[in-house]
Formats: C-alpha cells, sequence, structure tokens
C-alpha cells in the first residue's frame, strides 16, 4: 500500500493539478464566451428585445456546427486554429482551445434554457416601468435566473472534465491521460480504479457544490 | 393642434385611445385583436374595460404603454402622442404609468423590500428617497412587517400588495390593472378593489383596468366598456348601463351578478295574463310608491317576482321583475307612466 503510494503519488499529484488546470481555465473562458451567447440567442428571438431572425438562424446554426462534432474530432479538426491562437497545438496550452470551443456552444445552449425560464412577465413589468433593457437584462433575467445559470453550470463543468480525459492525445497529460496509458496500456488496473476513484469524488463534489448554491440562491 | 382641441371643448384626457386597431398576423391569418377602440378617461376617474376571454382586453391595455404597438390609432398620454416617441421619451412616459398584472411579476430571488427598491434605484432614485419611498409604499398596502419575506412565502392578495406598492412607489399619474383581481378569491379581490379606491382617492391616480367580473366593474368604475371581438360594443358610465343595459353581452355580464332573468318557459306561461317588465330605480325614484300608484291609476295588478338592490361606486339600483297583470293596452299605459316618473322599463320575452 504504502509502496503504492510512494510510487504514484507524485504522478496523480500532477495529473490532478492538470485536470484542475484545464477544467479551470476552458471554464473560465467558456462562461466569458457562453454567457453573452446565451444572452444573444435569447434576446435575438422573436419578441425580445433585439428581435432580430438572421441574428438568431445564425448563432444557432453557429452554436449546432460546433454541437454536433465529437470533442475527440473536434481536437485534431481544428488543430490549425490552436496553433495561430496559442502559438502551439500540444501540453495544457494547446487543449485549452478546442476545449473552450467545445464547451463555450454548450454553456450557450444552457443559458439559453435558463433564460428562457424567466417568466416574460416580470421582463414586461420592468418593461412597463421604463427600465432599460440592459438593466433588465443584469437585474431581472440574469437575476431570476441564477440558480438555473448555476446548475447549468455545474452540468457543463462535469462535461469538460469528461472532455479533458481525452486531452492525453495531445500531450495535455491529467487525470484521464494517467488512466489510460498507465492503467490501460500497460496493465497497471489499480491506478485504473484510483484514477476513477478520484474522479468520481471530483464530480460529486463538482456537482452537490453546484446544487447547494442553487439552492440557496432559489426563494420559491 | 390636438391639445388645443382637447381644450378647446373644456375637457383634458389623461388616457385617450384613438381608432386604435391592432392587427396579429398567425400563420398569414390576419386576427384583428383591438379593433378601431375610442377610450378617454379624465384624470381620477376609474375606467373598466369588460369582456370574456379572448375578447382583446389584454392587448387593449398593453397598447396603453405600448406593450403592444398598435396597428393603428393614437395613444394620447397627458396630451401627448406616445407612439411617435423615442425610445428614451417613451422611457420617461412610462415610468409615468404603473402597471399591475394577474400574475403579479415579482421578482421570486427578491425579498418584498427588494422587489420596490430595485426598480426605484434602477429608475435613477437617490438611495434616501429608495429607502423612504419603499417603507412609505409597503406601509400604505399593509405590509410594513414583511419587508425581509419572499414572494413565495405570501399569499396572492399579499403578492399584488407588493405589485401595488411597487407601481405607486414610481409615484405614476396612472395605474393600468391586467385583470389584477382574476388570479384572487372573492374576499381578497374586496379587499385589492378597497385598496385601488383608496390610492384612487388619495393620490388622484386615474385608473384603467380590464376585467371579466362585473363586480370589479360594479365595486370601482365610473365608467365601462363592453369589448366582444376586440370592439367595444358599448359604453357609458357604470350607472347606465347596469339601469339600461343595450347589449346582449352587456346584459350577459349584469347577469353574473344578480338574477336578472326568468326561465323562458316561467316567462311564456306568465306572458299569457300580462306582461313581464323588469324595472330599475336609480337615484330619488326609489323613494316613491310606484307600484301602488299605478295599481290604483290603471286597470292592471303588478306582482313581484324578484327584486334586488345592487350598490355601484356612485349610486345604488334597484331592479325589480313584475308580472303585470291586464290588457294589453293598460300595461302598455302604465310602462309610459312609469317611464315618465324615471323608472327604467325592460319588457322580458321568453326568447331570453
Amino acid at each position: 500500500m504504502s509502496e503504492f503510494i510512494e510510487k504514484w503519488l507524485p504522478q496523480f499529484q500532477q495529473a490532478t493539478v492538470e485536470t484542475f488546470q484545464m477544467v479551470g481555465i476552458s471554464l473560465l473562458f467558456s462562461i466569458i464566451i457562453g454567457i453573452p451567447l446565451g444572452i444573444l440567442l435569447v434576446l435575438s428571438r422573436p419578441g425580445q428585445a433585439l428581435d432580430n431572425k438572421w441574428l438568431n438562424h445564425l448563432l444557432n446554426l453557429v452554436v449546432n456546427i460546433v454541437r454536433s462534432v465529437p470533442f475527440i474530432i473536434l481536437l485534431f479538426f481544428i488543430l490549425p486554429f490552436t496553433k495561430l491562437i496559442v502559438g502551439t497545438t500540444i501540453g495544457v496550452q494547446g487543449v485549452i482551445v478546442p476545449l473552450v470551443i467545445y464547451t463555450s456552444p454548450y454553456i450557450a445552449r444552457l443559458m439559453e434554457t435558463a433564460l428562457l425560464e424567466v417568466e416574460n412577465g416580470v421582463v414586461e413589468a420592468y418593461t412597463a416601468m421604463g427600465i432599460k433593457t440592459r438593466h433588465i437584462i443584469w437585474n431581472v433575467m440574469l437575476r431570476e435566473a441564477r440558480p438555473s445559470i448555476i446548475l447549468g453550470l455545474t452540468i457543463a463543468t462535469v462535461s469538460l472534465v469528461g472532455a479533458t480525459a481525452m486531452a492525453g492525445l495531445v500531450g495535455a497529460g491529467g487525470l484521464g491521460d494517467l488512466a489510460y496509458r498507465y492503467g490501460h496500456l500497460r496493465y497497471e488496473v489499480d491506478v485504473m480504479y484510483v484514477t476513477i476513484f478520484i474522479l468520481i469524488i471530483l464530480v460529486q463534489s463538482i456537482q452537490s457544490l453546484g446544487n447547494r448554491l442553487a439552492t440557496r440562491l432559489k426563494k420559491d | 393642434m390636438l391639445m388645443r382641441l382637447s381644450f378647446s371643448k373644456g375637457v383634458t384626457y389623461v388616457i385617450r385611445l384613438e381608432n386604435v386597431s391592432k392587427v396579429f398576423t398567425v400563420k398569414s391569418k390576419e386576427v384583428k385583436a383591438v379593433d378601431n377602440a375610442n377610450i378617454h378617461v379624465k384624470k381620477g376617474e376609474i375606467h373598466g374595460v369588460i369582456g370574456y376571454s379572448g375578447a382583446g382586453k389584454s392587448t387593449l391595455i398593453r397598447c396603453v404603454n405600448l406593450l403592444e404597438r398598435p396597428t393603428s390609432g393614437k395613444i394620447v398620454i397627458n396630451g401627448e402622442e406616445i407612439t411617435t416617441l423615442s425610445p428614451n421619451k417613451l422611457g420617461a412616459t412610462r415610468q409615468k404609468i404603473g402597471m399591475i398584472f394577474q400574475g403579479f411579476n415579482l421578482l421570486k430571488t427578491a425579498t418584498v423590500y427588494d422587489n420596490i427598491a430595485i426598480p426605484l434605484k434602477l429608475l435613477g432614485v437617490n438611495k434616501e428617497e429608495v429607502k423612504a419611498r419603499t417603507e412609505k409604499y409597503l406601509a400604505i398596502v399593509g405590509l410594513q412587517d414583511k419587508h425581509h419575506h419572499y414572494p413565495s412565502q405570501l399569499s396572492g392578495g399579499q403578492k399584488q400588495r407588493v405589485a401595488i406598492a411597487r407601481a405607486l412607489a414610481q409615484e405614476p399619474e396612472i395605474l393600468l390593472s391586467d385583470e389584477a383581481t382574476s388570479a384572487l378569491d372573492p374576499e381578497t379581490t374586496d379587499s385589492i378593489l378597497d385598496l385601488l379606491l383608496k390610492i384612487n382617492e388619495e393620490f388622484g391616480i386615474t385608473i384603467l383596468l380590464i376585467t371579466h367580473e362585473m363586480n370589479v366593474i360594479q365595486k370601482i368604475c365610473d365608467y365601462v366598456y363592453v369589448l366582444e371581438g376586440g370592439s367595444i360594443v358599448e359604453h357609458g358610465t357604470t350607472i347606465g348601463l347596469f339601469t339600461n343595459p343595450r347589449h346582449q353581452t352587456t346584459k350577459k355580464f349584469l347577469n353574473t351578478i344578480s338574477q336578472r332573468n326568468l326561465s323562458a318557459t316561467l316567462i311564456s306561461q306568465l306572458n299569457l295574463s300580462g306582461s313581464v317588465i323588469r324595472l330599475t330605480f336609480t337615484g330619488l325614484v326609489t323613494g316613491k310608491p310606484l307600484l301602488a300608484e299605478v295599481s290604483q291609476k290603471f286597470n292592471v295588478k303588478p306582482n313581484i317576482l324578484a327584486a334586488n338592490i345592487i350598490e355601484l361606486k356612485n349610486g345604488v339600483i334597484g331592479n325589480l321583475v313584475v308580472h303585470i297583470i291586464g290588457e294589453k293596452s293598460d300595461v302598455e299605459s302604465t310602462l309610459r307612466f312609469l317611464q315618465e316618473q324615471g323608472v327604467g322599463t325592460e319588457e322580458l320575452r321568453d326568447e331570453n
């Protein structure tokens, strides 16, 4: 037991740190892109503040196209683009770009669903009071959608953890990579078990944290 | 030009809808939700639009603050045509028009206090004023002890009070009420109507409301519009409409608050020996013993079948359904006499 720990601890530590890095950084960028995109998806709908059929169609098309491509394919398909943006296609840096491109449209969709749950009547009441659209977006739509937004981001984070497992293919490391290289290719079954155990704990923690936060924000 | 026109008549209207129509296109078919509606509300009055669901009431009231843009016609608020205003100016006009809704439309994630304070902050009211107004209007609606509650912890009536306080806190000149009592039980409805009357009297706020409940009209409205199929089919003072309804729809609505009609078979039986007449008494006539006089003066015997009294905001109306037994010519002169005395008469026939 202690032998196993001594042998593998540094590897697990490093892999965990890499996973956290990949998830953290890509989540941040995905939120920065995904939330405004989600808001735009809602506002450009017919009858909404920015009612614009073409913009709405275009955004939907883009989101659907990206969401159609499995991550493993996306990872290789956009290699030239990745190179252009971060100057490399390997390592943690190289995997951030595909992860962000994979996750932002997903977050945008989840945002859209969350924002559509906000009662239109409340938005209407605020419009009737003569309050500006940008104030309504912040203080009514995003505020009221907060619990659903948090739950949406929790789902996105969990799926991001899953996507990072494929990051090993471009040498970015992480827990998935550890399990694949040692657990699968070298028949180190124990490494596989431990990795899975760590991943379960990680996903559980993310989900519980999200649930708790959402419940606290929800007042009905 | 329009301003001068209304001044020259010596009347200024706070709300004026001129030939307002709203057409929706649904699957390339045109649906006229509002058809050529005219509404004129003077300062401090309470006007009500009544109609069945689908009559276009909601669309009509939403046209007043341009939540719905009319397809044609003019909306004039305080002498100003608002359909052509810039977004900024429209915002300023909307601040003068409070609105309450059937579904209350409060922020679920905010406390009662914040539900009133947040819009004020967003409208640029300064901090102390926000606090002062929020506390003042919550006290007016009787919720001074509920500052820290969330809407989900309140009853329907209390939620509507929060919504009313929110509307009042903008200190509007006009209040629009979109079926504000329709989701409430009768007792709560009454208390909300009392509150609306109170704010109308205390703050002189002009109110335009829509409803499908005749008791709302009865209790607080000065003037009524009956809406059907998007058109105003009848309008008049509440007393006028209650005493002398002309349109079938108006009569149907009146039947909802008091039984005005007898069954067709009963009427046809009674009509063999005379006429079944509804007499409507308003104002001073209520004091005279007219039926006794009638039986002495003419060769008829009135027999009272049903009677009720309806209390309106601006008066009391007595309704009497009488079977007048006698020859046709005698019955006719009786009716003429009653009409001369200021009593409304309406012959009930079996097809009603």
